[in-house]
């Protein structure tokens, strides 16, 4: 049998946390997670964020971040276990053997080196080649990934070029000194879906072109079933499912697995449209302070009850269309149409009522919330300002609010901190709900969630929408959540609306060029879509 | 390299930009020092002769001393007086500020360049000290040294200098009596020993402290990981990655505590008799001499807008977003 | 060899091999450093330099100590929430608590404590200390000690209202140009960065050159200079927290400019302002006592520390120590003060969450 280029043996790892005011706790990260890699294979490791994912991925260059150490088990590279080498013995591996490629390349660069120097430098360092085969090395590298004008790219300073361009440069530093192994640690997760599918089929290339092994981490099952070829599923440091890729994406055995596979794809039915509208953008411009526009001839409606998603990558304007409703940017041109009748431009200008039925969800619940107030103080403060409740009464109308979120009581005396993520968030639900409002700006409010917590939050407001009528606005730029939950869709593009409709119409054909890219650029839970999705690219490239 | 179209690139615009903000600066505080002060309530005059003199001493002294003129007509004379260097006469013996300033002015530069020459190299290797012993005991000793150092007065240090002094040399022996000569030569160096090592002391903990926070800040960042994933040696690392970071936050310490340094200057030069600018400064405050007090006042705000802008301009160039723009 | 050098150093080695032999590191460290640093201190000055560095030993040790249970005490005595936060405290930190604490009652009671009056002339010109004068007399034959213990009251009374006059102004005038915004904060910034721009004693001593001298002059002096700093960090402290999207969810809500500073900003800023407090205390006893002694802050005959100082210069290559306990006196609070504040901000610190 030939020996696996990396085993992994009953990997635990630990870490200590230091409570404030209290003595300080161990906790496991990781508890006894095993696999193996063949030399030119590539395993994708998922999970949600604290599955251990990114400390297992770092524990096969033998670091741990921060305050983590490796308490038991094995990391055989080549059969030898690198655990038990010395500090001198490690350098030797990292950066010839294995390499590391992060999620953040604007952080991981040095600001005052160039590029191309620091892509080559472990090479160098190392002695696997001469500085002049390096930088020759570098230049076909950053060749086969895609990189613009290979010769002089490396003659560039990281802040000169994108962010895309930047994670496909650290690719090339990883493949560089040709290693064995390289831990591809959420390299596209930062990215807009459609510089993503770029970034993942350079990588995929390269790892094709060099046949390197790779350990790739990342969230999104979509994403690691194109480019992997076994799939290790984890949650809380334990291994929940392992085996080939196809077996995992069509035959899952866990619930965990089929639960994450599934997400999403039960699409809610499309409310007819409708001529009446609660609220209207009439050929908005805005403009921070006096600077360039940033929103040009901005025009949307939404149906009274119904959901209207604005989809858009960052930067197209969709979460400064919702400061102009807001009222926190007064548009330059344009109005606001509420309820039949125009919004007076400024926030300061608008009445209580007025505020009152048009509410805002953010996509970080934790900052959302006033970290010194209790949950019974953030939710009652709406009641209490609107509507002058107070005292035994707002008691019962917030614990009536905690069971609509499906909290309950005990919640309400406890402070954000001591809340989980989704928690956080159907607080701020409920705080936003406590106003009785008619419009419901959702800004990316699961976006920064784990997959399954968000599922819930979305069920939660679909719930919600049932019940009391209330509408959505909601700001997204995941193509998966808008079918599950809008009527009728904006999409954005460099601020501007460049498709709009109900939903059945905007996601089908014939499509605009943005639109096409766009939902071209989202993985989808199947194998092969890559290339597909590449091959139709080039199709209608060469159409052109 | 970096030449924009409009034939200046973006650094020499900011830099050009930043100086004039300086200058900018300093005119508005000799404003400030000038008018401002003749806005506060109470007498120029009457504070200069004493509470006790009669209302025509008062308004003799007024006419002579030229006070019956409006505040904004004296501020523009001052002004271009200072303009062609000339800082105008002291009220309390006639003689012209000029000579006295120019000279005291050179000789508070001597003490605190033989400070400086000290202080900054000790302070920023005991701030990188600091940081390779971080969160182990030398760094804590480190620490709550450096805190005590920052809570001691000035005279304090000064004074416990010359008690231990006198303790070596036997009693009665003060520290060396300094002359007004110009001071600039090494053979002075011994002369300054006890003043320069006073201003070492109150300024080597700020500075310190500063390095040490600057540099953690530098070795806190994802590059310095990824260096040392890719197997660089730690020393390699420090070298080659996290030096050429490090150095212009390090050069803004350095001017900043140079600044502070200065204005230290005042306390220390009273404690030592140092014929300097500060003790100057201080003899014209206390008998009110106020075309003194000004012009002391605008050059020692002057030389601190100076070196902050330095710390600036530091800043700038060691950016290699502003160097090389896209 | 006398045998006071003789176990001196015995206790020493003893003390670094039983470190080393129990592998406590850094222990070892210390104890052989001073090892080493003796033999050279010692050939330099003898027997004294022993002397020294026992003493400072035993008094570094004693503070440890007195910090150490000040501690466990508070621990024991305060209920359950205080408690848990003062097990927290190093011991630098516990010891200047304790101290502050002392000298504060000190000062509030000094007509009681102190043995003598504060312009009562007892004895001869610079006493050494004795039974009577514990720390001797001063340049006119005033007590020592009982003007140290009056000067406590002035220059903690002026430097706490300098302190709390520089905050109230700095605090309200920084959160209002965080909050309201626009070309208020605009005004209030470029104002504060020109007051910025000019060093702190040199704009003291021309103003002061210009007034007439008087205590609440000094007060507003110092404490018009002060809150530029206070302002600055008020500021950034503020604007940190006015981005954040609770602020702007009380904004939505219609909520009032005072709801937003007292409600939503103050209390998640409470603890680096209070640090920043202690900081702006400590900041303000040198500062006064850097005036007094130049002259310009306290007017004799009242006792200030700093004007102590200056009092008693002429003494020192006299050997005469008298301007060197003031002196101390203002060190050691200024450092307790910090050594409290430095906790406090470390602990802001490990609030926010360090690394990663």
């Amino acid at each position: 049998m030939a020996r696996n280029l990396l085993q992994v043996r009953d990997l635990k790892i630990g870490a200590t946390v230091y409570p404030p005011g209290e003595d300080p706790v161990d906790i496991e990260i990781v508890k006894g997670v095993s696999f193996d890699l063949e030399k030119g294979k590539v395993i994708g490791l998922i999970g949600e964020s604290g599955a251990g994912k990114s400390t297992i991925g770092l524990a096969a260059l033998a670091y741990g971040r921060g305050g983590v150490r490796i308490t038991g088990g094995q990391v055989l590279l080549d059969g030898k276990d690198i655990l038990r080498y010395t500090r001198a013995g490690i350098r030797e591996i990292r950066g010839r053997k294995v390499c590391y490629v992060a999620q953040s390349a604007a952080a991981a660069f040095n600001p005052a080196m160039r590029l191309g120097d620091q892509v080559i430098e472990a090479s160098v360092m190392h002695g696997v080649m001469s500085r002049t085969a390096a930088v020759e090395r570098a230049r076909y590298l950053f060749g086969v990934l895609g990189l613009p004008d290979p010769d002089s790219f490396g003659t560039r300073f990281p802040h000169q070029v994108s962010g895309g361009q930047l994670q496909r440069a650290m690719t090339a530093m990883a493949l560089c000194p040709n290693p064995d192994l390289i831990i591809f640690d959420e390299p596209t997760t930062a990215l807009d879906v459609t510089t993503q599918i770029d970034v993942l089929a350079a990588i995929k290339h390269a790892i094709e072109e060099t046949q390197v092994a790779a350990i790739y981490i990342t969230h999104d099952l979509a994403v690691v079933a194109q480019i992997s070829d076994d799939i290790m599923v984890l949650r809380h440091g334990n291994t929940v499912e392992y085996g080939p890729v196809k077996q995992i994406i069509e035959d899952p055995h866990e619930t965990y697995t089929r639960d994450l596979i599934s997400i999403r794809s039960d699409i809610k039915p499309e409310a007819p449209d409708q001529s009446q509208s609660l609220m209207r953008l009439e050929h908005v411009d805005a403009a921070y302070g006096r600077g360039a526009p940033v929103l040009f001839d901005v025009t949307m409606h939404l149906p009274p009850g119904q959901t209207l998603a604005v989809v858009g990558e960052s930067g197209s304007g969709k979460s400064t269309t919702a400061r102009v409703i807001t009222g926190l940017l007064p548009p330059v041109k344009g109005q606001v149409i509420f309820d039949g009748k125009p919004l007076p431009p400024a926030l300061k200008d608008r009445s209580k009522d007025q505020l009152r039925e048009l509410q805002m969800i953010y996509q970080m619940a934790d900052v959302a919330m006033n970290p010194r107030q209790t949950v019974e103080e953030i939710i009652g403060r709406p009641l209490t300002f609107y509507f002058g409740i107070k005292g035994e009464e707002r008691r019962r109308k917030v614990t009536d609010l905690l069971d609509l979120i499906e909290m309950g009581d005990p919640f309400a005396d406890r402070y954000p901190a001591e809340l989980s993520g989704g928690q956080k968030q159907r607080v701020c639900i409920a705080r936003s709900l406590a106003a009785q409002p008619r419009l419901l700006i959702c800004d990316e409010p699961t976006s920064a969630l784990d997959p399954l917590v968000a599922e819930g939050i979305l069920k939660l407001l679909m719930e919600l929408q049932k019940e009391t009528g209330v509408s959505y606005l909601f700001i997204t730029h995941d193509i998966a959540t808008v079918r599950a939950i809008a009527d009728s869709i904006a999409v954005m593009y460099k601020g501007r609306v460049v498709r709009s409709g109900p939903k059945s119409t905007v996601l089908s054909p014939p499509f605009d060029d943005y639109t096409d890219l766009l939902l071209k650029s989202v993985p989808e839970m199947e194998l092969g879509w890559l290339e597909k999705a590449l091959a139709s690219r080039r199709m209608a490239a060469a159409g052109h | 390299m970096a030449s924009g179209k409009s034939g200046m690139s973006p650094v020499v615009t900011l830099l050009v930009q930043r100086i004039g903000i300086g200058v900018l600066v300093i005119l508005a505080i000799s404003a400030l020092l000038f008018i401002g002060v003749e806005l506060l309530p109470g007498d120029f005059a009457r504070n200069f002769l004493g509470q006790s003199a009669t209302p025509e001493a008062v308004a003799n002294i007024r006419k002579e001393l030229g006070l019956d003129q409006p505040v904004i007509t004296r501020y523009f004379n001052w002004l271009g007086g200072v303009l062609t260097g000339d800082f105008g006469q002291s009220w309390a013996n006639k003689a012209s500020v000029n000579s006295q300033l120019l000279k005291r002015l050179s000789n508070t530069m001597f003490l605190a360049t033989v400070s400086a020459i000290f202080a900054v190299p000790i302070s920023v290797g005991l701030g990188m000290v600091a940081v390779f012993f971080r969160n182990k005991l030398p760094d804590h000793v480190i620490n709550v040294v450096s805190l005590a150092a920052i809570s001691m007065p000035e005279f304090f240090v000064g004074y416990l200098f010359i008690f231990f002094f006198a303790l070596v040399l036997g009693l009665g022996d003060g520290p060396p009596i300094i002359p007004s000569d110009p001071l600039w030569s090494f053979a002075n160096f011994e002369l300054v020993a006890l003043p320069a090592a006073t201003l070492v002391v109150v300024t080597l903990a700020h500075m310190m402290r500063m390095t040490r926070a600057a540099i953690l800040n530098i070795m806190d960042s994802a590059y310095i990981e990824t260096a040392e994933l890719k197997g660089v040696p730690m020393m390699t690392v420090i070298r080659k990655h996290a030096a050429p970071n490090a150095i212009a936050p390090i050069i803004n310490v350095v001017a900043l505590n140079l600044a502070y340094l200065v204005v230290g200057v005042v306390v220390v030069e009273v404690i030592f008799a140092y014929p300097g600018m500060g003790q100057y400064f201080v003899d014209a405050v206390t008998v009110r001499d106020m075309p003194v007090v000004q012009a002391c006042g605008v050059v020692f705000a002057g030389v601190y807008v100076v070196l902050n802008m330095l710390a600036d301009i530091g800043a700038i160039l060691a950016n290699p977003r502003l160097m090389h723009p896209k | 060899m006398s045998l006071f050098v003789f176990g001196y150093f015995a206790l020493l080695i003893a003390g670094s091999s039983l470190a080393a032999h129990f592998g406590r590191r850094e222990v070892f460290g210390v104890l052989f450093t001073v090892t080493l640093a003796s033999l050279l201190f010692g050939l330099l000055w003898g027997q004294a330099a022993f002397w020294a560095i026992s003493t400072l030993f035993i008094l570094l040790a004693a503070a440890g100590g007195l910090g150490y249970c000040f501690r466990e005490y508070m621990v024991m005595i305060l209920p359950e929430k205080a408690s848990r936060f003062m097990k927290t405290a190093p011991l630098t930190a516990s010891f200047g608590m304790l101290f502050i604490i002392v000298v504060l009652i000190l000062a509030i009671f000094a007509d009681a404590v102190a043995p003598f009056g504060e312009r009562q002339i007892v004895g001869d010109v610079w006493q050494p200390a004795d039974e009577r004068f514990l720390l001797g007399t001063d340049n006119l034959g005033r007590d020592m000690l009982s003007r140290l213990i009056y000067g406590a009251q002035t220059t903690i009374a002026v430097a706490l209202a300098a302190g709390v006059l520089s905050f109230a102004v700095g605090m309200f005038l920084s959160f209002t140009a965080a909050v309201v915004g626009g070309w208020v904060d605009q005004v209030l910034s470029r104002v504060n960065d020109l007051m910025l721009a000019i060093p702190t004693l040199i704009f003291a001593l021309v103003v002061l050159a210009a007034l007439p001298q008087n205590i609440f002059i000094l007060i507003a002096v110092m404490a018009l200079i002060d809150q530029t700093r206070v302002f600055r960090l008020g500021r950034a402290v503020a604007i940190d927290i006015v981005v954040q999207d609770f602020v702007e969810a009380a904004r939505l809500r219609g909520e009032g400019w005072a709801w937003i500073i007292f409600r939503e900003i103050l209390p998640n800023v409470l603890t680096p302002l209070i640090a920043e407090f202690g900081l702006r205390f400590a900041f303000a006893i040198l500062f006064l006592s850097s005036l007094s002694f130049l002259g310009l802050g306290i007017q004799p005959p009242e006792a200030d520390w700093g004007g102590m100082v200056k009092d008693n210069k002429d003494g020192i290559i006299f050997l005469v120590p008298a301007a060197l306990y003031p002196g101390a006196a203002i060190a050691l609070l200024a450092v307790c003060v910090n050594m409290v504040v430095d906790w406090l901000l470390n602990r802001t610190a490990s609030l926010k969450g360090g690394r990663g």
